[in-house]
């Protein structure tokens, strides 16, 4: 009951924040909120795997990019009123752009995994962030794309009814779609997909034994969460209204991995309280001091050595809920 | 000719430099069974402590003490307080606090020496260049690192083949559990090792001084290569180390040294150049996926 109390009290604020922001004079806070929430989005979906299939991949930012790059591609066709390869038209629309982003991120994700699941362990954590090197390599080298650069987005995507110019409605579209990937989320960790997917995180052999093949539920989960975080990296890019390779460097898919632990490996919610805690971090630390990161270091190294469970078990245990 | 014997040279030189980092990071997973991401920022810690000196005193002897000390002392240190308690852990909890590690040591860096990247100046005996075939003079510090490199590998094949810790490593690289059950001391070996790989990824930061700048974030840029040798080679094997090293070093340097030429034929130069360099830094990577793909332990697995 509690846990349903906190969990309403904490969307009421989250749909009030704009509010919020405009009453207490921070014109900046409600974007600064968007790109949490975008980050938090990236995270639940690399949780998915890692929480609750039990698969370290090192190169999530990689469909986060592709998502990026898709919103800007499409937009840098649509400005130029040129085909991509003569086929296929440009858009600005979000609703065309962001199933376009997961489409693709999840097509790349396909491929990756498909190879990638072949191994485990370390060669697995490995190879999945080699593929993402050469897809970074690849951006940077797509000079018609910014390369190194990257490419500007002059005007953000445009959605029927809504007006994203404005940041406010931008942040509520992006909490909406946050909030049915979360429900999306709860339903598959609770399905029998779900619950194969946390066997095979448990013990693979076992489940091999009881005649359950785990290369398929592995390859799908991975697909899945390369699909949510595209449609991340498409949010992203629209608030952003620019995508460069550093989107999908090799750090951006540590940071997505240091969102999901600090916040609480496989819990729903832990994702989106780790990156609110990582960016409140950076932005409070980068308010002491401009080497904020020599403290940051120091404080992800402590979290994991002494903080089991992350900020999800801190929660779950002011609020008295006890997980089974 | 002349082009791709110069080329094969910068790979190899590439490669034992490849190689001092990866035969400390695969001997720390093979035998501690620790991720050690922070393992570039003991090359970082090595350049730097080697060109601080070095401008200090202007004395290439006690530019290399400094810098084995900066790395060797960091690398201590690093085990003691952190590295450590992670032995037990799995490989998620080592990426990330190791990846902490990694932020800290950097802006460490910029701190104590700012962003400015440093040049180091070349040791003077080693500032021309030899013929090493009549027409193609090569630059003589570079050969210096590859003889370096081999004879660090050499010194490297006859402590753990001829001697009683090498045995020890060598076992513990295979069947820790074993090592530990018939009462070696543990603590000292990983220590020992630990401490070894620091020495080695410092010399390595130390003899790319003069030929890279000495940078904040030089150590991830080679750090990830070093992974894709370990990797390649198999987990444990210094022997799969030195061969994934080489191979990596010079495939990497020969398509850095003519794919762009190549894809001038088809393309206009400037976007030839752009999409050759992005193509060519790919290679190192698509040679891993293929390897893995192939033998998914890497080519001398170390753990049967």
């Amino acid at each position: 009951m509690r846990e349903k109390i906190a969990l309403a009290i904490l969307f009421a604020a989250a749909v009030a924040l704009p509010f919020l922001m405009r009453a207490l004079d921070l014109p900046g806070g409600t974007g600064v909120a968007t790109s949490i929430l975008c980050l938090a989005f990236a995270a639940s979906s690399l949780n998915l795997i890692i929480g609750h299939g039990g698969m370290i991949s090192f190169g999530h930012a990689a469909y986060y990019g592709i998502g990026a790059y898709t919103v800007g591609i499409l937009w840098e066709h649509f400005r130029q009123q040129e085909p991509i390869f003569g086929l296929i038209p440009g858009t600005d629309q979000l609703l065309i752009t962001l199933p376009a982003a997961m489409l693709m991120a999840g097509l790349a994700a396909a491929v990756i995994g498909a190879l990638s699941l072949r191994t485990s362990g370390v060669q697995f954590i490995m190879i999945t962030l080699a593929f993402a090197q050469m897809l970074f390599f690849l951006f940077v080298g797509l000079k018609a794309y910014g390369g190194d650069d990257g490419m500007t987005i002059r005007r953000r995507n445009a959605v029927p009814g809504l007006d994203l110019r404005d940041i406010d409605q931008l942040y509520w579209l992006v909490l909406g779609v946050l909030c049915a990937w979360l429900f999306l989320q709860w339903r598959i960790v609770g399905s029998r997909f779900g619950r194969v997917l946390e066997g095979i995180r448990q013990n693979e052999r076992r489940m091999r034994a009881i005649g359950i093949s785990p290369y398929p539920y592995k390859l799908a989960a991975f697909v899945i969460a390369g699909m949510g975080a595209g449609a991340a990296g498409a949010l992203m890019a629209n608030y952003m209204r620019f995508v460069s390779p550093d989107i999908m460097s090799w750090q951006k898919s540590g940071e997505i991995m240091v969102v999901v632990i600090l916040g609480g490996i496989g819990t729903l919610l832990g994702p989106v309280l780790g990156a609110i805690a990582l960016q409140g971090l950076e932005f409070f630390l980068g308010g002491l001091t401009e080497h904020w990161a020599i403290i940051l270091g120091p404080i992800l190294v402590v979290v994991v050595l002494f903080g089991r469970g992350g900020i999800m078990a801190l929660v779950n245990r002011l609020l008295g809920v006890r997980r089974g | 000719m002349a082009l791709l014997a110069e080329q094969l040279l910068n790979g190899l030189q590439l490669g034992v430099m490849l190689f001092l980092l990866a035969a400390g990071l695969t001997l720390v997973f093979g035998i501690m069974g620790v991720i050690n991401l922070a393992h570039g920022s003991l090359y970082m810690v090595g350049a730097f402590g080697a060109a601080v000196v070095a401008q200090a005193t202007g004395s290439w002897w006690l530019a290399l003490l400094g810098g084995l000390l900066a790395a060797g002392v960091t690398g201590m240190v690093m085990e003691l307080v952190v590295l450590r308690r992670l032995y037990a852990r799995d490989h998620l909890d080592q990426v990330l606090a190791t990846f902490g590690l990694i932020l800290f040591f950097n802006q460490l860096m910029v701190l104590l020496f700012g962003r400015q990247p440093r040049f180091v100046a070349l040791p003077a005996w080693f500032t021309g260049s030899v013929e090493i075939i009549p027409g193609v003079p090569y630059p003589s510090y570079r050969l210096l690192i590859i003889a370096v490199g081999l004879a660090v590998a050499g010194g490297l094949y006859l402590l753990i083949q001829r001697t009683r810790i090498g045995m020890l490593v060598r076992a513990g690289a295979t069947h820790r559990e074993m090592v530990r059950a018939l009462g070696v001391d543990i603590r000292l070996l990983y220590t020992l090792v630990f401490g070894l790989g620091a020495l080695l990824a410092g010399l390595a930061g130390i003899m790319a001084g003069p030929v890279f700048n000495v940078q904040v974030g030089m150590g991830e840029q080679i750090l990830i290569q070093t992974f894709v040798v370990v990797v390649i080679g198999g987990i444990g094997s210094v022997r799969g180390a030195l061969f994934g090293a080489l191979l990596v070093g010079v495939v990497d340097t020969l398509l850095r040294g003519f794919v762009p030429g190549l894809l001038r034929g088809v393309l206009d130069a400037s976007q030839a150049d752009a999409l050759g360099a992005a193509l060519s830094s790919m290679g190192v990577y698509v040679l891993m996926a293929l390897v893995l793909l192939i033998k998914p332990r890497g080519i001398f697995p170390a753990h049967a």
